[in-house]
């Protein structure tokens, strides 16, 4: 692994500027009463991280329920996802899609998703889309544990395989799907396992390395821009809170089990590895969690100045046209 | 729209000529289904376009335009229908086949969650457009998984359109509109009415999606039919003038929007409406239009707004049962006339 300075720099920008995003965004946004639906990528910023280091804007993404990270780590503003999930117009989906549809077209993200598995044939779609036009783009599709038992996530590696397009599909195994372990759910001992049945390359790797997980998607990377077809790459994680927010993950794990993975932080493991090597300080890297630190604060700003939507909104962007009189007839609307 | 160099031709040749003009006109067009082409992996003996569509819909595509944008799949309506959601949001323009409505099942999380809604949860960021063609219709003996209707299930989503072509007119000009749209368009095919031949233009043309078209001029009672339902309408019609029922046939040709304008506009000129919905009748096309006249021309109406729909139950194998079970003209006859009687 060979990895110049400022890739370093910027795994750790990334990792940290995600733990600060879901340690001050989420709980800012309960105090504000708007979402009941948030969950917290915190413990898994590896995964994205080392994962998009090799994306472009033009690359395309496809996300999960826990998707605050891939955003981050796709390129989408803190700022416009901070205000998205306040509910203000100014948010990344002006408001309308909250935490688990955040999108930025720009940014080839195509959207976290509230459907457990849901998002993955979008990539394969735009993975098409790619191999069609001759664009050279990869597209990832996101998933955990539990949406590795979703039938569409079977079907779609065989279509992928089978039209060999530029897919990456990446498993957060962290270990639970809501409650449910994985090692009562999953029917092998890897989700990698699965790959041999669609004839792709099935690696699993460690998901709190981020070295790991960025030498694993190089790879899967490479093989995809070069038309060889998909990859599964299984990144095992840890999520450090629960499901969602009104979780209390003691009810179904261990605190002695919490404890070990929280020694296996990934930014501490960035800092253990990279601090002892002489070429980044502890002082650098302190500086840029302190420039996370304040980005969250700017965001946070940035939403609460913005202006919610007008009611009339709500008849917006259901399609590119359709009345809007027959989006309200029949309903006894007071707008 | 043009209408020179009309000729006749089949609903099935209708929706073809439709999609091969599309994808002539616009290279980003792409379609995907399964046996679409047929005889996929038997290329190197010789083997395309083994089948050209379940119903021939889809025959002679891939000749034309190669196995790069015509795309037999395999038996995986979830990922191929997602995929084509995800391929029209990123710059392509997609058609995806449902080879029968019953089908739905086992996609239905791509067309309600992601379809109908992307557009609106990103806030208008993306654009989907994207045709799903699929098939309805009992009559042929294919029992309770191959004969349903669920096209009202479709009305009821907002994000997704639909029509419903009832000739080969409509057939061509509705496909082209609905390939055309940047919205998610639902297209549905009645398997009873391929074989049916009319004059349609050489032209590519589109017919507006959300547009009724009357059918047949009258003034005693508005018939609306649905898809094939169109011509039970019209057929009762002309039973019913023999007893000096004047009927005017509505063929409501989109499920979404729903034309309720040109309904409520007749209703108004003929005070009675009975509308004919080969669905079953909970939750229908048939009782939404009902309850739209009632809400919105009440004071118009000598008769309460009635309908003639199948059952509510699966559609049946037994010829007999199933011939019970689609509406028919005796049913639509007996209804007007128990309005009328009603002074």
């Amino acid at each position: 692994m060979e990895i110049d300075r400022d890739t370093l720099l910027k795994l750790y920008t990334t990792m940290v500027t995600i733990r600060n995003f879901e340690e001050r965004g989420i709980p800012e946004t309960g105090q504000r009463g708007m979402s009941a639906s948030l969950h917290s990528s915190a413990g898994q910023e590896a995964v994205p991280t080392g994962m998009c280091a090799h994306l472009t804007d033009d690359d395309y993404l496809a996300s999960t329920h826990r998707g605050h990270g891939h955003c981050i780590a796709k390129g989408v503003d803190p700022k416009l996802m901070m205000a998205e999930l306040f509910g203000r117009t100014t948010g990344s989906n002006k408001g309308k899609g909250g935490s688990m549809h955040i999108a930025d077209m720009s940014k080839g993200m195509l959207g976290t998703n509230g459907v457990v598995a849901a998002s993955i044939p979008l990539a394969v779609g735009a993975a098409l889309t790619s191999k069609l036009k001759g664009l050279g783009r990869v597209a990832v599709a996101f998933f955990g544990d539990g949406g590795a038992n979703q039938g569409v996530l079977h079907e779609s590696m065989n279509l992928a395989s089978v039209w060999k397009l530029p897919v990456i599909f990446l498993c957060e195994n962290n270990q639970y799907a809501e409650s449910t372990s994985v090692e009562y759910a999953l029917s092998t001992a890897h989700v990698a396992d699965r790959a041999a049945g669609y004839n792709m390359p099935g690696i699993h790797v460690d998901g709190m390395d981020v070295f790991a997980v960025y030498d694993a998607a190089e790879q899967a990377v490479a093989r995809a821009r070069a038309g060889e077809g998909p990859t599964l790459l299984e990144c095992l994680t840890y999520r450090f809170y629960g499901h969602t927010v009104f979780d209390n993950p003691l009810n179904y794990r261990t605190k002695e089990e919490e404890d070990y993975w929280r020694g296996r932080d990934p930014i501490k493991l960035f800092r253990e590895a990279v601090i002892p090597q002489g070429d980044i300080t502890a002082e650098e890297l302190d500086q840029i969690d302190r420039e996370a630190e304040q980005l969250m604060e700017e965001a946070i700003k940035f939403a609460d100045e913005s202006p919610l939507p007008e009611p009339q909104e709500l008849y917006e962007d259901v399609y590119v046209s359709y009345p809007t009189e027959a989006l309200k007839r029949g309903a006894s609307m007071e707008v | 729209m043009t209408t020179t160099a009309t000729r006749e031709l089949q609903y099935r040749e209708a929706i073809n000529e439709a999609i091969r003009q599309e994808m002539e006109r616009d290279e980003t067009v792409i379609i995907m289904g399964e046996e679409i082409a047929g005889g996929a992996g038997r290329e190197h003996l010789g083997i395309v376009d083994a089948w050209g569509g379940p119903f021939r819909t889809t025959v002679g595509l891939i000749q034309q335009f190669g196995n790069q944008r015509v795309l037999d799949t395999p038996l995986s309506e979830a990922a191929f229908i997602g995929a084509a959601i995800g391929a029209a949001s990123t710059g392509m323009r997609t058609i995806a086949e449902l080879m029968f409505i019953d089908f739905v099942g086992v996609c239905m999380d791509q067309l309600l969650n992601n379809a109908a809604k992307m557009r609106y949860m990103f806030g208008g960021q993306v654009t989907l457009p994207f045709t799903l063609l699929t098939r309805i219709g009992a009559g042929f003996g294919s029992a309770a998984q191959h004969s349903e209707s669920y096209y009202s299930i479709f009305s009821h989503i907002p994000g997704l359109k639909g029509v419903v072509p009832s000739d080969p007119y409509t057939a061509k000009g509705l496909l082209t509109a609905a390939i055309r749209d940047d919205d998610p368009v639902v297209y549905f095919e009645h398997k009873g009415l391929y074989g049916n031949t009319g004059p349609v233009p050489e032209e590519p043309y589109e017919l507006p999606i959300g547009k009724a078209r009357t059918v047949r001029e009258g003034t005693d009672i508005t018939l609306v039919g649905i898809s094939r339902m169109t011509w039970v309408c019209t057929a009762a019609a002309e039973e019913l003038a023999k007893s000096g029922i004047n009927a005017e046939v509505i063929d409501l040709l989109s499920i979404s929007p729903i034309d309720y304008d040109h309904v409520i506009d007749s209703v108004k000129r003929t005070h009675r409406l009975v509308v004919v919905d080969e669905d079953t009748p909970i939750c229908s096309i048939a009782s939404e239009i009902c309850a739209m006249v009632a809400d919105e021309a009440f004071d118009y109406l000598d008769a309460p707004p009635s309908k003639v729909t199948a059952p509510h139950t699966p559609v049946p194998y037994s010829r007999v049962l199933e011939n019970n079970y689609m509406p028919n003209e005796s049913r639509v006859i007996k209804t007007v006339q128990k309005l009328f009687a009603r002074g």
